[in-house]
């Protein structure tokens, strides 16, 4: 195991980071598709995790978690994450015949499911429980392959061509993007809009032994890369912000009040890299990686929101504006911290893990 | 290069040659720095084989259980001295001086603090005045670890008060059974003494025990620091930790748990996770030749996990918390954070954000080294030493 970054880690970094320098002035115009088709096509990121006998790269978490880096440094609006990852992970485990048209990255797809769902509570209870607060689908029947339902607080549903939904005892059932009414949602974070997913007998092939959990708990170990890569863009911005920024006859980075600041930020990355490579290399490893996935997802979660807040706050008044991209960060960052488990329900879980059990 | 299979024989074949149990651990200690296997990325003759550095685990590993040279009593002749003399002693100088710094023999400290100069090193006022061959040496020196132990010392003192601050030192090597050197102990708020002021009055050091050119030594200074951090920051992780500590506590009683407590405890054992993470990707950097940032970094996070833990610690155990192990002043071998009560724990971690460079002024390290941040105005590089306010 290692750390660090491999050569062919690398090589993909600068590759996809070369790519969204180029296509980031369109997405930022809302326009994601040369972004999206780039990556997929001619990188070929979303069937990274799809072994090559089924027409994608065979490549293992470390290389996604790469990926995920650069896509934070750009909060790049594409469905990498919920597709490529999270809905590809259950869909392989269930043994999805046409998994080909999503390691192509022709097709994407949203796994319906809130994207504040936590890996540690059972997804497929809550869909039926009518207790979970709120933020319940109505019903969810998925009889004779038909499903009826409404999922809130999906992620990646915008424009996804298939969708992927959870039942009792590991059965998922996969609708046509057609079958389905999709409304988008007014979302904190703009790069990752949600939106409510309804069914209506919407006919469905189903399958077997797809672990949504397990699906969960995957994709938190993946985002705590993403996390990385958006803390990484507030600091540099910020330090770089604050050598050219004069007040008081010189650059503001020169104050200590600032500098201590910084170097505490800069320490906070730092860990946080180091956690979310461990997550990373845990879950390439096929091991136990439950503390791991904690650890990180917990730890760069909090990082993650703390330098974009504070890069907001450093920058000053045009921190503030619409036209600074910095609100974008922390949009991101703050969902981020939402996504998949808080950073304490991820401590919460390591509890019996290392040794801490709750008080009585 | 010399491998793990060259390394792995030839420690086999030294354990073959030579029974722990049938020689004086001393002795045994001697044999092993001639063999190369003291600390292996060490050149050939002085204790090493010019190995890589990552294969010293694998020398420890196979040594588990035979004489040990007593690390933390030596620790600043291991991570201090010794990369310093490496780097700028003489051929004698590093025959002298390596081999029984490494078994123990001689144990080192480090007189670089002043009453008028703590962070602001070189600012310091000890006098250094040549005399033909010799050099006297008169001033004071203070919280200086491990100085009643001591057979030398390192020593920063001032050859020139005519050149600016930085540009008027000069590093020795200070003998400390010179009768000019006289050691007095510093009770500290554990109780004990740990260090000491060490007053220095016409002590004659031969030019012999200078360490780098005259006016060197700010630079010789400096690595002697930098491998200070990065010995803490690439020391391998403990077997048992403040955290596992705690943890033992926690599981022993479970009568003394509340939600409040049990939050922040796990808070902290993330943090000393992610910390234990840092440190193993900053030893893989350093392994594969691109020494990283991060060293600066780690010992602030280890003054703070330290800190934090400990406090929760006292706090935790309520009634015990209230108690101390013992307050007696004796002069102490060293730190022994996991031999002690939690109340030392968190009295002594006390110093891991003031020993080796407070956690201000690493703070100021990592933004303007790390991350390139201007410096502060400063009025006192460029003028004589003598001329600055004091
Ligand atoms: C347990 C222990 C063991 C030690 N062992 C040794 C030893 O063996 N040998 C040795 O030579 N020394 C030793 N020291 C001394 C240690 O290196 C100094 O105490 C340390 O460098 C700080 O110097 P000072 O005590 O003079 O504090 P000062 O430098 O006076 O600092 C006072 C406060 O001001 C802050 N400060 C100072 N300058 C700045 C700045 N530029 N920006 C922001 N804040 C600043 C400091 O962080 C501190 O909080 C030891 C200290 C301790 C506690």
């Amino acid at each position: 195991m290692t750390l660090l970054y491999t050569e062919v880690e690398e090589e993909l970094r600068t590759a996809v980071r070369d790519l969204l320098a180029d296509k980031a002035p369109a997405a930022a115009e809302g326009d994601n598709a040369a972004a999206w088709n780039g990556l997929a096509r001619d990188i070929g990121v979303a069937g990274l995790l799809v072994p090559e006998a089924s027409g994608g790269a065979g490549a293992s978490a470390r290389e996604v978690a790469v990926v995920l880096e650069e896509l934070g440094r750009a909060v790049t609006p594409v469905p990498f994450l919920t597709s490529s990852v999270l809905a590809t992970r259950v869909l392989l485990d269930a043994g999805y015949a046409d998994i080909a048209r999503l390691a192509s990255g022709e097709a994407t797809a949203a796994l319906c499911v809130s994207l504040a769902a936590s890996p540690y509570r059972d997804v497929t209870t809550a869909a039926v429980d009518a207790d979970i607060v709120g933020k319940r689908p109505a019903s969810v029947s998925l009889e004779n392959e038909r499903v009826s339902g409404r999922f809130t607080g999906v992620a990646g549903a915008l424009g996804a061509d298939l969708f992927v939904v959870p039942g009792e005892d590991g059965l998922v059932a996969v609708v046509e993007a057609e079958r389905a009414r999709v409304e988008p949602v007014v979302s904190l974070d703009v790069t990752r809009p949600l939106a409510t997913v309804t069914f209506d007998g919407a006919p469905a092939v189903v399958l077997d032994g797809g672990s949504v959990p397990e699906a969960l708990l995957f994709t938190a170990g993946l985002l705590a890369s993403e996390q990385v890569g958006v803390a990484e863009w507030c600091l540099t911005t910020t330090v770089a912000y604050l050598k050219e920024r004069r007040q008081f006859a010189r650059p503001v980075g020169s104050f200590q009040a600032l500098k201590h600041r910084l170097a505490d930020l800069w320490l906070e990355v730092a860990g946080a890299r180091a956690a979310a490579r461990n997550a990373a290399d845990q879950l390439a490893s096929g091991s136990d990686a439950r503390v791991a996935v904690a650890v990180a997802a917990a730890h760069c979660g909090e990082v993650a929101v703390r330098v974009a807040e504070e890069a907001l706050q450093l920058h000053g008044g045009i921190g503030m504006t619409w036209e600074h991209p910095v609100h974008l960060y922390l949009k991101r960052a703050k969902a981020d911290a939402i996504a998949f488990g808080t950073p304490g329900d991820h401590r919460t879980a390591l509890a019996p893990l290392v040794g801490l059990p709750a008080p009585e | 290069m010399v491998d793990a299979t060259t390394v792995r024989q030839r420690a086999e074949a030294f354990l073959a040659g030579h029974d722990p149990a049938s020689m004086s651990p001393l002795d045994w200690l001697r044999a092993r720095f001639d063999a190369g296997l003291a600390w292996v990325h060490f050149p050939e003759g002085l204790g090493g084989l010019d190995a890589p550095r990552d294969l010293q685990g694998l020398v420890e590993q196979l040594f588990r259980g035979t004489p040990d040279n007593n690390p933390s009593r030596i620790g600043i002749g291991l991570g201090m001295a010794a990369p310093t003399i490496l780097a700028y002693g003489t051929d004698e100088q590093k025959k002298r001086f390596l081999r029984p710094l490494w078994t123990g023999e001689e144990v080192w400290c480090q007189l670089f603090s002043e009453p008028g100069a703590g962070s602001d090193l070189a600012s310091l006022a000890t006098r250094a005045v040549r005399d033909g061959d010799d050099w006297v040496v008169d001033g004071q020196k203070v919280w200086t670890s491990s100085a009643h132990l001591a057979r030398w010392g390192i020593l920063v003192a001032r050859h020139d008060p005519d050149l600016p601050k930085h540009r008027g030192l000069t590093y020795f090597v200070c003998d400390m059974e010179d009768p000019g050197v006289e050691v007095r102990p510093l009770r500290q708020i554990t109780g004990e003494a740990e260090f000491n002021e060490v007053f220095l009055t016409g002590v004659r050091l031969g030019d012999d025990l200078r360490l780098g050119e005259v006016g060197d030594g700010w630079r010789v200074a400096q690595t002697t620091l930098m491998n200070e951090r990065v010995a803490i920051g690439s020391a391998g992780s403990p077997r048992r930790t403040m955290m596992g500590l705690f943890t033992e506590d926690w599981q022993a009683h479970p009568e003394l748990r509340t939600h409040d407590l049990h939050r922040r405890a796990l808070d902290l054992w993330v943090q000393g996770e992610v910390m234990r993470l840092t440190g193993q990707r900053l030893r893989e950097q350093l392994l594969a030749g691109h020494p990283g940032p991060e060293g600066s970094g780690m010992k602030l996070l280890f003054a703070r996990h330290h800190q934090e833990v400990s406090a929760l610690e006292v706090e935790f155990l309520r009634e015990d918390g209230l108690t101390y192990d013992d307050w007696t002043f004796r002069r102490a071998d060293g730190v022994d954070f996991l031999g002690r009560g939690a109340g030392y724990r968190y009295l002594r971690a006390k110093g891991n954000s003031i020993e080796g460079g407070t956690s201000e002024i690493l703070r100021n390290i990592v933004a303007e080294r790390v991350l390139g941040l201007p410096a502060e105005p400063r009025t006192d590089v460029a003028v004589p030493w003598k001329d600055l306010p004091r």
